[in-house]
């Protein structure tokens, strides 16, 4: 059976292990790299980007993650997740481990106060709309060649897709509805297409 | 449609720093070596409660003006503390802009029985508690977030301890409990039956708990970890250490890697021979110098 890896460093990991559980596939935390080669797939849940940044390079995990990611290992980030594999941050001097070739803003929608709940159409997932969970949540502000758009918000880039790598601003994991969650499993079956 | 202020976005703040730290910081500078260690969010205050119970007196809501110089310090989420009751505070703290309100028993109250009214605020608020009917209590009233209290500024995790196993044994009890004596637990724990039900059946509070006052070693935080903390408030172990940017450091790498005795090891180890804070014999102090019991 396939094997769905959530790093699980810092931030909502249980949220993503429950939602792959509900989705009918086997998730299992990845905190080291012998967990992460057990994986076929990697989600980088919601949390603390700059946290996560240096504990992925304490822990020696930066190259073997892009390592596999090269290799054709779906991988999908959600909020902190898309900041940490985009190519860079507008405006800030931090590192990212340049997946997915996007540039995002972090907070860009604004601090807590702002964060919400939003009725998001998504193309790709159908309908009814998806109910999209935006906290202190980035925005995608550039967007490379090869990398095609998904969702916006208010005409910002919120979800993207470039080959098996997938980056959400918001947190499907949130929510009961696990039609993004499907859409990244879907990934390991037609990789690159 | 757009919906700010619910119940899924402030809980949902509390999911993204599970597995962090939050640090104690009186002044931007520190704010940013609490970032540089790795802390999920910064709690920005005056004094950290070593020094608030030195110096005795009444501790009130920190100048707005340093809250706003270390929000503008960091990128990592800015929590806040009022006095318990002050809603005044808590009022202006959202006005501020903080992305979390601490309604702290480690100020002095503000109102001896009741707490704030939590629901109304877009900004969420994290409380402590000892038991599980103060925990329930405190999500009833709107908290996203629950901290075990332990005994802030103390150094000593014995608090912490026995907090944190009070509120996972009455967790654990309610879980296996016959469905005909929860309206006596509810009773008994002075929490709504609808909260009691949710825990019975899941097991779990329905909001993030975290662990406060007392940690000061990287093993202190494993520790906590290991006995069902999602994750760690330092107040005073970090500043008050002999050497904060490595404890700080340290602290983030052990509740990372908590149940990895070599992270802990290699974590203890980088401290070199720097002490921790001092800490206080929690039997040593008088009942009006526990902050713990403030609040209920």
């Amino acid at each position: 059976m396939r094997q769905i890896g959530v790093l699980a460093l810092q931030g909502d990991v249980d949220e993503h292990l429950a939602a792959l559980t509900r989705a009918g596939v086997r998730g299992v935390a990845v905190k080291t790299q012998r967990q992460l080669d057990a994986v076929d797939a990697l989600i980088i849940p919601g949390g603390e980007s700059t946290t996560v940044m240096k504990l992925l390079r304490r822990f020696s995990l930066e190259q073997p993650i892009k390592d596999r990611v090269t290799s054709g290992m779906p991988i999908w980030g959600t909020c902190m997740g898309l900041i940490v594999i985009a190519r860079d941050v507008a405006d800030l001097d931090q590192p990212c481990l340049g997946l997915l070739d996007v540039t995002v803003r972090r907070n860009a929608f604004g601090r807590q106060n702002e964060s919400a709940t939003v009725d998001l159409p998504i193309a790709a997932l159908g309908e009814p709309v998806f109910p999209a969970v935006f906290i202190r949540a980035p925005w995608i502000e550039r967007i490379g060649p090869g990398v095609e758009l998904l969702a916006e918000r208010n005409g910002h880039g919120v979800m993207v897709r470039q080959g098996s790598v997938l980056g959400t601003s918001f947190h499907p994991e949130l929510t009961q509805d696990d039609r993004v969650h499907r859409y990244f499993l879907h990934l390991l079956e037609k990789p690159g297409s | 449609m757009e919906q700010k202020g619910t119940l899924t976005v402030k809980r949902g703040l509390a999911s993204m720093l599970k597995g962090g730290v939050i640090m104690d910081v009186v002044t931007p500078e520190q704010a940013v070596i609490a970032q540089e260690a790795g802390a999920v969010a910064v709690m920005a205050l005056e004094r950290i409660p070593a020094d608030i119970r030195a110096m005795g007196g009444v501790a009130r809501m920190s100048s707005l003006e340093l809250v706003q110089g270390i929000m503008d310090a960091v990128t990592i989420p800015v929590m806040a503390k009022c006095r318990i009751g002050h809603f005044a505070e808590a009022q202006a703290l959202q006005a501020l802009g903080v992305d979390f309100i601490d309604e702290s028993e480690v100020l002095t109250p503000a109102d001896d029985k009741y707490h704030v009214d939590k629901h109304p605020y877009t900004t969420p608020f994290v409380c402590g508690a000892r038991d599980l009917g103060e925990a329930l209590r405190r999500i009833a009233e709107g908290a996203a977030m629950i901290r075990s209290k332990g005994e802030a500024g103390s150094g000593n995790i014995v608090e912490a301890v026995r907090h944190m196993r009070t509120i996972n044994d009455m967790i654990r009890e309610l879980h296996v409990m016959p469905k005909e004596e929860r309206v006596a637990r509810a009773r008994d724990l002075g929490a709504p039956l609808e909260l009691v039900n949710e825990v019975a059946e899941n097991g779990k509070l329905p909001v993030v708990l975290f662990c406060a006052g007392g940690v000061s070693t990287p093993a202190d935080a494993a520790l906590m970890m290991q006995l069902g903390a999602e994750g760690i408030f330092v107040g005073s172990g970090i500043f008050k250490s002999k050497n904060p940017k490595a404890f700080a450091k340290a602290i983030v790498d052990a509740t990372t890697h908590f149940t990895d005795a070599t992270v802990i090891v290699e974590a203890s180890k980088s401290l070199g021979l720097s002490e921790a804070m001092e800490g206080l014999d929690i039997r040593q102090l008088s009942e009006a110098q526990m902050l713990s019991t403030r609040g209920n």
